[in-house]
């Protein structure tokens, strides 16, 4: 069995699979329950100055039968007394010393409060602290959470206040809601952030209830925005942590987060570039048990590809993200349609004719009427292998020979300059 | 022995066996199989239904919670959707069609979606057809079966102004009175007919064209006429003890059933049926759930050359009945009274060995010698329909073929006569409720053309292939 364990600045954790700053890490007893269950690390819920919650507080989308693919909350950072978390940090961290116990912190822009709740929690003993600038709702209204993520000066000078304060490994939690993830994640590296973790939750209204007219969550009548996150919010998470990943300015380690609900999710967030993934959605829909099949479907991935360490699938796809510019423009393949396996949906069919290039007709064949592909109009676009309801039916064919790439770039750079007409 | 109309069982163990043997889905269950459904285009299941609804959109408007859009879409192509919801042969039409049994061997549950939404609108007498604008012209429609609700349906939807004559005291002809009560019930039958009287059909019950009225008065009344009069009583058997007290007519039998007046519904401990057709295995199986002890299906040919669907035949053999196959009954005979049922005689029978003349099925003869006796107490024939070659007498101009089915135009079910229209059972010998509904649409579209000149289409009227 490969090994899972991580040290992420400095941070030991029995494997990659940390529980993220939210409801179910509310308390001791809760983060115990979790380190029970397997989790290797957990990042107890905001820190900061007490505040009063609302009611209601969540809301989701469904997607057909399932449940939950997104979810969204208005619940602020903890509200629970400071000391009191504090002696519970202390006492978790105490029982369990070889599981990773961060603690996420957010208070008002001021240096000398940062100061003191670093120092109250590197008090506790607990691994490292996580600067929460990523919240979207209620709390950034007064200049907290993404207030601070989304001006990268704020995020710099915050970071640095902290790293002021504690020698515990600070990771900066940065927010989506930000039109290039880039800039806050330079910005919390100068300030001196040993590490990042990303996503925070997204902007975002739920829904309406089509009764009522009321959105979702409601509060009496009203609605406010909150932070989107749930299995839904995954690529747009795989897409901010890859980008970081492959920045030379970053350069440091990444905790990924974002619609991870099983270990094909977290060994992809793992492939792109995370050190750790922080989990919630799916532990407030299924309860802390799912971490058993993380830990078990991750162990077997790493088995069945030789691999002896996690450490050695970290990153290893990075490289293969890059920009549009650097594709080859002569990669060719077309969809191929196993007619032994067809059903005759018609799918792929009609997403072509209404959706793509019109290029899989129908085809009378030993009598019954099948789609096939016509490979001279076939763009290779995969919208009908995407749509095919059976597994290994429609295949997507490589029909260049890879001998002549050619990039967007190297076509533009082989262009004359233009003339220019003194 | 008792009299044959004395109960086997209580009121309560009937009731039970008598319970929907497909019963609702829940908005949970509905939520998820419709959710299931590929939502296939030019669809399988759509090209099998014989009305051609178009069943991945109206699962598809269950899946987005749009129930009634969903209804909309079934009574537009198949004005009985509630009730073909329950009793269509869905193995063999549209979940046999259906690409996910294909795929898992587990088709969408498509009868039963259909029957979530139809009885959402149903039983809100939520209205999702509307009768058009009157035109002025009326047709008069013989029978308030299948085919007669539905071109009823088209035509109201056309304007006409349309009445329905009906022979019995409740409308809906074998919805009503030939349909397992297991599989659904007269109130689902009156639901429909409650629907098509709200676009202003009127229903003359209890009104026999031939005695009540003549169809030569309706000939006066109306512009066209279009005739779904379905078959005659069962074929006579034409052995000895037919007539003897305890021998029922299939139809007849199921017909008491409908009522659920139990106490009036005849049975007795030992029952033979005879035929094995799809209306056989509905005589058996609610013989069964009546109380018979011992349910026998006598059939002269075997299982493989039964005309009942497979999954008729999985239920009956589900209820225990004992299969009597290549063997005939040869004569009825007396119990101690002399005037009741007391026993069967029979005789083997054997498959001759090659298709005579090219006849569909083998022929059979009696095995000499091999005659024996059954004791039972109630003989049901279930051996089909008789053709109502008289009735169509008086009809100036319909004609016949030799099997005594109306001929038609296949695309306007016009008869031989133009003014007269006709389809369901009587045209094509006897079919399911779905065909006939279908029958009925195209009807409609050929009375319409007929006397307006104008060409109309409605939804399923074609396959789209």
């Amino acid at each position: 069995m490969a090994d899972l364990s991580i040290d992420f600045v400095g941070i030991k954790s029995p494997n990659p699979f940390w529980l993220a700053s939210a409801p179910p890490t509310n308390m001791g007893s809760m983060v115990e329950r979790a380190f029970d269950a397997g989790w290797g690390g957990a990042v107890w819920k905001t820190l900061g100055e007490p505040i009063r919650n609302v009611c209601s507080r969540l809301a989701s989308i469904d997607q057909g039968p399932q449940r939950m693919i997104g979810l969204n909350n208005i619940e602020l950072i903890t509200d629970r007394p400071l000391d009191v978390n504090l002696r519970e940090i202390r006492e978790c961290k105490r029982k369990y010393p070889k599981h990773a116990l961060i603690v996420s912190l957010m208070v008002e822009s001021k240096r000398e409060a940062w100061h003191e709740i670093a120092k109250q929690v590197e008090d506790t003993g607990a691994d490292g602290v996580e600067l929460n600038f990523g919240c979207p709702h209620g709390m950034s209204e007064r200049g907290m959470g993404a207030a601070m993520g989304q001006v990268p000066d704020y995020t710099c000078m915050v970071t640095e206040w902290v790293k002021e304060a504690t020698s515990l490994p600070v990771i900066v939690k940065l927010t989506p809601n930000v039109t290039s993830i880039n800039p806050p994640a330079r910005a919390a590296v100068r300030g001196g952030a040993d590490a990042l973790s990303l996503i925070n939750t997204i902007n975002s209204v739920m829904g309406v209830d089509l009764d009522t007219m009321i959105p979702h969550p409601n509060v009496n009548g009203l609605a406010a925005h909150g932070g989107y996150c749930g299995p839904a919010v995954k690529p747009i998470a795989l897409n901010m942590v890859s980008e970081l990943a492959r920045d030379p300015e970053v350069g440091v380690p990444i905790s990924g987060i974002g619609g991870i609900s099983t270990w094909r999710d977290a060994t992809e967030f793992l492939l792109l570039g995370a050190t750790t993934v922080q989990v919630c959605t799916a532990v407030m829909h299924y309860g802390y048990r799912i971490v058993e099949d993380l830990i078990d479907g991750l162990s077997n991935y790493l088995d069945d590809k030789g691999h002896t360490s996690v450490c050695e699938i970290i990153g290893a796809s990075t490289r293969r993200v890059t920009d549009w510019g650097n594709l080859d423009l002569n990669y060719k393949t077309v969809a191929r349609i196993d007619h032994a396996k067809c059903i005759q949906c018609n799918l792929c069919h009609i997403a072509c004719e209404d959706g793509a290039h019109q290029c899989v007709p129908f085809t009378q064949i030993d009598g019954k009427r099948y789609p096939v592909v016509d490979e001279a109009e076939c763009v290779g676009c995969n919208l009908c292998y995407l749509v095919c309801p059976v597994p290994g039916c429609i295949s997507m064919v490589r029909l260049d020979d890879g001998q002549q790439p050619l990039t967007w770039r190297q076509l533009t750079n082989r262009q004359p300059a233009p003339v220019s007409g003194d | 022995m008792s009299s044959d109309t004395t109960p086997l069982l209580s009121q309560q163990e009937i009731e039970h066996n008598f319970r929907e043997i497909a019963p609702p889905l829940s908005q949970a269950e509905a939520i998820l199989e419709a959710n299931r459904c590929v939502y296939c285009y030019d669809a399988p299941c759509t090209r099998a239904c014989p009305t051609h609804i178009d069943v991945p959109s109206f699962i598809k408007k269950i899946a987005s919670g749009n129930l009634t859009g969903s209804a909309r879409v079934i009574f537009e192509a198949n004005p009985i959707g509630a009730t073909c919801a329950r009793v269509c042969p869905v193995e063999v039409l549209c979940e046999g069609a259906c690409v996910e049994k294909t795929l898992m061997a587990k088709p969408i549950e498509i009868g039963r979606l259909q029957r979530y939404a139809t009885d959402a609108v149903l039983s809100k007498q939520r209205d999702v057809l509307q009768a058009g604008a009157p035109n002025g012209k009326s047709v008069g429609i013989v029978g308030s079966g299948p085919a007669g609700l539905s071109c009823a349906t088209y035509l109201a939807r056309l304007g006409y102004a349309v009445t329905i004559y009906e022979r019995k005291s409740l409308a809906g002809g074998l919805d009503t009175y030939g349909m397992a009560e297991y599989k659904m019930s007269q109130a689902v039958s009156q639901d429909e007919v409650a629907q098509v009287a709200r676009l202003g059909v009127v229903f003359k019950t209890n009104t026999e064209v031939g005695r009540g009225v003549s169809f030569a008065e309706l000939q006066q009344t109306h512009d066209a006429i279009f005739i779904a009069v379905g078959l005659g009583a069962t074929s006579r058997l034409n052995i000895p003890g037919e007539d003897l007290a305890g021998v029922y007519d299939a139809l007849a039998f199921i017909e008491r059933i409908k009522s659920r007046d139990w106490a009036s519904v005849p049975m007795g401990r030992n029952v033979a049926i005879i035929g094995a057709g799809n209306t056989a295995i509905d005589a058996v199986t609610q013989a069964r759930r009546l109380g018979a002890e011992r349910v026998l299906m006598i059939y002269r040919r075997t299982a493989q050359e039964m005309p009942a669907y497979h999954y008729e035949y999985e239920l009956a053999k589900k209820d225990a009945v004992e299969f009597l196959w290549l063997t005939a009954p040869v004569e009825i005979l007396a119990d101690e009274t002399g005037t009741r049922v007391g026993a069967l005689r029979c005789v083997r029978m054997e498959l001759e060995p090659n298709n005579v003349g090219g006849a569909a099925r083998r022929g059979v003869r009696p095995v000499p010698g091999s005659e024996f006796v059954v004791p039972v107490d109630i003989v049901i024939k279930a051996t089909g329909q008789q053709k109502l070659r008289a009735w169509f007498e008086q009809l100036p101009g319909v004609e016949l073929d030799e099997g005594g089915r109306v001929i038609t135009d296949r695309e306007t079910m016009r008869t031989a006569n133009p003014k007269i229209f006709a389809g369901g059972d009587c045209v094509n010998g006897g079919r399911e409720a779905v065909d006939a509904a279908q029958m009925g649409k195209l009807a409609a579209q050929g009375i319409h053309e007929s006397l307006t000149g104008e060409r109309v289409e409605f939804v399923g009227a074609r396959s789209s292939v």
